[in-house]
């Protein structure tokens, strides 16, 4: 049994844990508001929040209910565009909306509204580019999105001016949420943890952000087990010299979590060009390893950081990421064995790192080419460096020639240069709908400038490079 | 007032198709479509399907009663293939069960044999093999043969502009309901119900009195569904009116974007010549137009391209040579614009062309060169209210263009690795549908004897406001609230024979229909009116804010009190009007005429800045002066251009179709066909209206120029706002590259940035 809170309303049901909520959210409660536009989390119109207690205190983040099974809401609160609008009147998003210009076909226009409402729900200082990066996975086609910023704007003031002992008062008083979310906690709180055993299951699913989008078909049908409730942690641990980071760690999770903007502060912002928030609130660290995309942007940069996955099944196992991929999509992972949690060292002092992207739209996009770097410079002498390369090769690619060429050697435009031509001998890109194999080649070499241009703008002259 | 919509939108409760609670027995539909570009259909066997799990029946062209025929223009398109396949998503048939996915698990068991034949992808090549659609079209005026000896500068080119896929945020679908005697009730996501409701009744060989389409609203058109809903329409119709069962199609994302078409792709060839001055001389293009597999929009589409060949510019020697070229894609369609931006990209680039050859700005030969009073267009239509030269001043004035450009220049010396580049980009787009018989609509009022008023018109909502505006015209002219008007759906059995909902032209054939309607009401209730006041002269009554006025004084009468009385002394309390374009028309023979009742004219100025290091950019800002005519519904004349400048920036620069060499698309997913996001829009848009000369505007002469309540068509003409952005970025990355070879190939995606940065340097 799955049981949750959607809206007000207490759902208990014995429908295929592996169901897409988005299906059962239109077609089971009728409730079609929530609107199909891709299925594959690229459109946002879909977007639902989802409530969950953590240490007795509800957190809600959005997601884009087409990915998500119903099996992972076990008590959690789901919130649709109707439950946004119960008490009759609109809310001050919903005004906004209207008066701004902020809807034209109407179709994109639910998931804007609770994507919206999540960043007001999340944030009590208003900083209009955190709220447009919030929004960053809702696709309108219509308005051109400025009257939809201009809409974030006015809500913004009319919450400033709101009443109320704490946030959640205020904006209830605002009327930005319904008064009955105050009483979601204990009602969670009396649904008891799941427990969903299944044999011999067919897939594995974490975020399933990539899963539901591939396979969903298959999916719905089939025995799956849907990781639920620290099954497999969801913790990043710093431990001596190691980070230990849980295999269902969300990429939300990770580039906000402490320790990791400790030792990566520039890390939140670069990852924002991972997904959108409603895609990187649900996929988790071991999907995107275990997935094998070469252009994963976490993968990439977890191969800089000289990793170890550690895996799981009759016996326990640790290998260095760079030597889990084989080759396409192919693992040094035995078909029983799970990839339990990530580690790496926390890095020296004066270490210093760099994650570079260009793919054909800035945001929500995947990488032409992506690259990491993770670098020691000593006296002008580079002490130990690793450089990544992502969509280059039929694997997220460690530049193994390249970084062993340029250890210990001194920091010059000129040995930037070489170390190039090196790469150029490590990769082997193909022609696809992320651009030509010439492209990525010339792209690469220009991220790996723009790592060394970026991070020792005394010592590299740009234009001794170009 | 807003989008009466708005309010139904923001809390998720305006109904779409997939929205429709529909019958417990409806049955789910999808659709099987070619694998290959071009071939024979050998063996093709649904007996395995057909025993798959819920399935209740297959159809294909067999199965159809009536024509295998969708073909607006030309009947070159069936509904189903029979032997041959044309593209990759050619439909083959329909499979409906009780369930979609069983539906389309189904189609995995359908057993098909082709024989492959290699596709023509390249329009050049289409039309190196004599494949068109049409014969040539050409459009000429003064003689350019003649005029190349006069002048100092000649300069030829290619340019290359790609398709674009409208991503409708709503896919296309259709549910159909059977009722008694044959009548099929057709929901369809259409901006074109005639169309939906005549070839229904073509397929099924029903006369059309039999097919009710019904239009609610669409989440999104765009021109990808005036003529591309049809087919949808027509297979669900099919399966309903054979099972007897309603049936509910909705196309998936993926194969929405796979099997509909799309904006067309466009190859051309220029030949521009000017004298020292920088005045042009004369100008030769030809376009090969990429029009897919059939016809569908494509020769009205190739017509508008050629109209505006020479946009904001009047040029004496004009040859334009349009050709449609037949190849193995999905037949293309409609986009906002209709073929026009890929004419004015042509003409842009060639004066781009020019002005880098010669070393003199590109708005110095803009200028020598804008449309003045009286100017001809190679069709024949001589300019009257022209605004081309005011809008373009007003806009270097306003945003004072010569400041803009002194920084741009200033930063670019200053900063190696980053460069701005600006442009300026004027427009001149003809309203009306070019095919003159369209240009007719009707509007269907009733008042019912509480007060309260429905509201019938050709006109399909689609996001983009017209009901609002409907609503609004028939407010002012019978000066009641709004509130008392409803708009109701758009349906084929309260107005009939209709246009498409396209052309930028809804709002002005529909307003001006609906005009008429009220005036007719109008004049009835007065003379109600005046028989009750004892007014002799009924012209002398007039409706002042829901109050009736006898020669300007006030008196105790209502409208509603005059609803009343209509109705008890047994007056009709519901009108209908027509509505047709007055002085329009062309002859294809010659090519001239006076196809447009008017043109919009406006200038933007677009910033953009570029990462030289990654080939990455952004849209500084847009700023434009635009001819709005007279405003009466700003937020939604705003939206429009805002969002028609994003689109068209998207068609410019992240929004790219490729193929492979089988003809399959690539990027057939939202992952990989990449529509504006919002950190992708320009970070300002600041928008002026063009000041209208009022007393002129009420002249006699320009009353059949202009839109209902002297406003202007507003759909269309901002994309081409975003043309600018092309030659602004080519413009930053020439500030980088200065020996670059100017190239004219959008979308300047950031791959092709990239390789320009750094052609002469990898």
């Amino acid at each position: 049994m799955t049981e949750f809170i959607l809206n007000q309303k207490k759902i208990v049901t014995d429908i295929l844990p592996t169901t897409v909520l988005l299906d059962f959210i239109r077609r089971e409660q009728k409730l079609t508001g929530t609107k199909e536009g891709c299925r594959e989390g690229d459109c946002g119109a879909c977007t639902v929040l989802i409530g969950e207690l953590i240490n007795n205190k509800i957190h809600y983040k959005t997601v884009n209910s087409c990915l998500v099974p119903i099996g992972s809401v076990h008590r959690k609160h789901i919130i649709t565009i109707e439950g946004l609008t119960e008490n009759g009147s609109l809310t001050p998003i919903q005004n906004a909306l209207v008066d701004e210009g902020g809807t034209q076909c109407g179709f994109c226009t639910p998931g804007f509204v609770v994507s919206m409402t999540s960043y007001f729900i999340n944030n009590k200082n208003y900083d209009v580019q955190k709220a447009i990066n919030t929004i960053g996975g809702n696709v309108c086609r219509c308005t051109g999105y400025h009257g939809i910023i201009r809409s974030l704007n006015r809500t913004a003031e009319l919450l400033n001016s709101a009443d109320g002992k704490s946030h959640l008062e205020k904006l209830i008083s605002a009327n930005i949420i319904p008064e009955y979310f105050k009483k979601i906690p204990k009602q969670l709180k009396e649904i008891k943890s799941a427990k969903f055993k299944i044999e011999k299951p067919k897939y594995l699913i974490g975020g399933g952000t990539d899963l539901y989008v591939q396979k969903w078909e298959d999916i719905v049908n089939s025995k799956s087990l849907i990781i639920v409730d620290k099954k497999i942690s969801n913790e990043i641990i710093k431990k001596e010299n190691e980070i230990i980071i849980g295999a269902s760690v969300t990429i939300e999770d990770f580039i906000t979590n402490k320790t990791i903007k400790k030792y990566f502060p520039q890390i939140e912002e670069q990852l924002e060009l991972f997904g959108s928030l409603p895609i990187r609130n649900k996929a988790t660290i071991a999907g995107n390893i275990v997935n094998a995309s070469p252009i994963g942007d976490l993968t990439n940069i977890l191969l800089t950081l000289n990793s170890k996955v550690h895996l799981e099944g009759k016996k326990k196992r640790i290998i260095p990421l760079e030597n889990f991929y084989l080759g396409y999509k192919l693992l040094n992972k035995k078909k029983n064995e799970i990839v339990t949690k990530i580690t790496f060292e926390i890095p020296p002092k004066n270490f210093q790192f760099n994650f570079e992207k260009v793919s054909k739209r800035t945001y929500l996009d995947i990488a032409s080419v992506n690259s990491s770097i993770g670098i020691l410079v000593k006296d002008n002498i580079i002490q130990d460096v690793r450089i990544s390369a992502g969509g280059v090769a039929p694997i997220p690619l460690y530049l193994k020639s390249t970084s062993e060429f340029l250890t210990n050697k001194e920091l010059t435009s000129q040995n930037v240069k070489e170390a190039t031509q090196i790469a150029f001998s490590e990769i082997s890109p193909i022609s696809d709908a992320r651009g030509s194999a010439e492209y990525k080649k010339l792209l690469l070499r220009q991220l790996i400038y723009a790592h060394f241009i970026l991070l020792f703008p005394d010592k590299i002259n740009a234009e001794e490079l170009l | 007032m807003k989008n009466i919509d708005s309010v139904r939108h923001v809390r998720g409760e305006s109904i779409f198709i997939d929205d429709i609670k529909i019958p417990q027995n409806t049955l789910f539909a999808y659709v099987f479509y070619s694998s290959i570009a071009n071939g024979k259909i050998l063996e093709i066997d649904f007996s395995e399907a057909l025993k798959s799990k819920g399935v209740k029946g297959i159809f294909s062209a067999k199965d159809i009663p009536g024509e295998n025929q969708i073909g607006g223009i030309i009947s070159d398109e069936n509904l189903f293939a029979e032997n041959e396949v044309h593209f990759i998503g050619h439909p083959i048939a329909i499979i409906v069960a009780e369930k979609y996915l069983q539906a389309k698990e189904a189609s995995k068991k359908i057993h098909i044999v082709y024989e492959k034949q290699k596709p023509i992808l390249d329009p050049r090549e289409a039309a190196k093999n004599d494949s068109f659609i049409i014969p040539p079209r050409v459009f000429q005026l003064g003689n350019t043969d003649e005029t190349w000896q006069n002048c100092d500068y000649i300069f030829e080119g290619k340019v290359d502009s790609g398709g674009q896929e409208h991503i409708y945020l709503e896919t296309q679908g259709a549910v159909v309901i059977p009722f008694e005697d044959d009548l099929l009730k057709v929901y369809s996501a259409t901006q074109n119900p005639t169309a939906v409701q005549r070839t229904i009744a073509r397929i099924l060989a029903l006369p059309m009195n039999k097919v009710e389409v019904n239009v609610q609203r669409l989440g999104g058109g765009f021109g990808g569904k005036e003529d591309q809903a049809t087919a949808w329409a027509c297979m669900t119709a099919l399966a309903a009116y054979k099972l007897k069962t309603p049936v509910k199609l909705i196309l998936n994302r993926q194969d929405d974007i796979r099997i509909t078409g799309k904006r067309h792709p466009y190859s051309s060839d220029y030949k521009i010549g000017l004298n020292k001055e920088g005045k042009i001389l004369a100008y030769e293009v030809t376009f090969y137009q990429n029009a897919g597999a059939a016809a569908d929009l494509s020769p009205a589409i190739l017509d508008r391209t050629l109209f505006h060949c020479t946009n904001s510019y009047f040029i004496p020697n004009v040859k334009a040579t349009g050709l449609s070229c037949k190849t193995n894609l999905v037949p293309f369609t409609a986009f906002r614009g209709f073929g026009g931006p890929q004419g004015m990209f042509v003409i842009e680039s060639a004066i781009h062309h020019a002005a880098n050859e010669m070393n003199i700005p590109v708005t110095e030969i803009q200028k020598k060169n804008l449309l003045n009073e009286n100017d001809e267009f190679s069709y024949g239509q001589k300019t009257k209210n022209c605004f081309t030269i005011k809008s373009y001043k007003l806009s270097e004035e306003k945003f004072d263009l010569k400041k803009l450009q002194e920084e741009v220049d200033e930063f670019n010396i200053k900063n190696f690795l980053v460069k701005k580049g600006l442009a300026v980009m004027p427009i001149t787009f003809g309203i009306s549908f070019t095919t003159t018989f369209l240009n007719q609509a009707s509007a269907l009022i009733h008042i019912y004897t509480d007060g309260s008023i429905n509201v019938s018109t050709a006109a399909v909502e689609m996001g983009q406001g017209v009901n609002a505006k409907m609503k609004r015209i028939a407010a002012k002219i019978l000066s009641v609230d709004e509130s008392r008007i409803n708009v109701d759906s758009t349906n084929t059995s309260r107005v009939v024979n209709t246009s498409p909902t396209a052309a930028s032209k809804g709002t002005d054939l529909n307003g001006f229909a609906v005009i008429d309607a009220c005036n007719i009401l109008l004049e009835r209730l007065k003379k109600v009116a005046a028989e009750e006041l004892g007014e002799d002269d009924w012209r002398n009554i007039t409706f002042k804010n829901e109050k009736v006025f006898d020669e300007n004084e006030p008196t105790t009468l209502t409208f509603v009190d005059v609803i009343k009385k209509a109705y008890f002394n047994r007056i009709s309390l519901t009108a209908q009007a027509f509505h047709s374009t007055p002085n329009i028309y062309f002859d294809t023979k010659t090519n001239k005429g006076n196809p447009f009742s008017y043109h919009v004219y406006g200038t933007a100025i677009i910033q953009v800045t570029l990462d030289c290091l990654r080939g990455t950019y952004e849209t500084d800002f847009v700023k434009v002066v635009h001819d709005f005519g007279e405003s009466f519904h700003r937020q939604i004349d705003i939206g429009q251009v805002e969002g028609a400048i994003v689109q068209g920036i998207g068609w410019m620069s992240s929004e790219e179709l490729i193929w492979n060499e089988d003809g399959k698309l690539l990027t057939d997913a939202l992952s990989t066909y990449k529509v504006p996001d919002i950190h992708a829009i320009p970070k300002e848009i600041n928008i002026e209206p063009l000041p209208y000369d009022k007393e002129k505007l009420l002249n006699d002469e320009f009353k059949d120029q202009i839109g209902p309540l002297n406003s202007k068509a507003i759909g269309e003409p901002p994309f081409m706002y975003g043309i600018g952005f092309y030659f602004a970025l080519l413009n930053a990355i020439k500030s980088f590259n200065p020996k670059l070879k100017l190239k004219y190939n959008s979308p300047l995606t950031p791959e092709k940035v990239l390789m320009m940065l750094y052609e002469n340097n990898f």
